[in-house]
């Protein structure tokens, strides 16, 4: 009984967490424009001469981090593959 | 595990061819659509994870050799490496074929268009490479993971069983 008591409340103290950040969360396609949007906006198909905005920053002017995504894809498979070798322990 | 039954194996012919083309070209369309080469990559990495259970990993695994997966996982990451090396006169990963003409260095007008295939310089190059990186990696993580579990099958003295072996 306490302990259901006990789940009650937290049950209302995070669903009223979560309603009150929901009341202020920010407004659904009101946009915050920073400088650095603009210049990838205007200057992405003039500098780099492509269309898709999204992937100019992914594969260009942020490409190092998708050297690094790149990578860890590559030491995931590295482990996976370690890790299920065929070794000697095989039965 | 067994192959499944005939419905699932018909499926699987159909859709398998889908699923190599559709992932295709999200890999090469990358700089145009939506997509790019980690999404294409996984869609067609979804092909390997189809025949397998469909048809099971004996006959997957006798005509798949994963040396090729290797060298192609190692190629795609050797590529991309290098197309941001070689732009370093200016900076690291440079878009140097850009606007260049000749290889991907067609001019896009400004403005909505319609788009140019042969366009966007080292980011094309770029999503092939990390897309032929991603399919071998997928692939080869869902075979070695098969091969896995067929290691301990059988240890209980139970064994899975599909239909019309």
């Amino acid at each position: 009984m306490k302990r259901q008591v006990l789940f009650v409340v937290a049950v209302l103290v995070v669903a009223g967490v979560f309603l009150g950040a929901l009341a202020r969360i920010h407004p659904f396609g009101d946009t915050t424009r920073a400088p650095m949007d603009d210049y990838y906006l205007e200057n992405a198909q003039r500098e780099r001469s492509v269309n898709n905005v999204v992937t100019s920053i992914v594969f260009d002017y942020r490409g190092f981090d998708t050297l690094g995504e790149a990578a860890v894809l590559f030491t995931a498979v590295c482990s996976v593959l370690a890790l299920f070798r065929e070794g000697s322990e095989k039965r | 595990m067994n192959p499944l039954s005939v419905v699932v194996r018909t499926i699987c012919d159909i859709f398998a061819w889908f699923l190599g083309i559709f992932g295709a070209y999200v890999i090469i369309h990358g700089h145009i659509s939506p997509g790019g080469g980690f999404q294409g990559g996984a869609v067609v990495a979804t092909m390997a994870a189809l025949l397998l259970v469909a048809y099971g990993g004996k006959k997957v695994l006798s005509f798949v050799r994963p040396g090729i997966y290797t060298g192609m996982e190692a190629t795609g990451l050797l590529v991309f490496i290098t197309a941001g090396f070689l732009g370093i006169g200016t900076t690291f990963f440079y878009n140097f074929l850009a606007g260049q003409g000749g290889l991907f260095g067609s001019v896009v007008p400004l403005g909505p268009n319609s788009g140019i295939l042969n366009s966007a310089g080292t980011i094309s190059l770029m999503n092939m490479a990390v897309g032929l990186e991603v399919v071998s990696g997928l692939s080869l993580i869902l075979i070695y993971m098969f091969k896995g579990i067929r290691l301990f099958e059988g240890r209980e003295g139970r064994s899975e069983r599909g239909h019309d072996r």
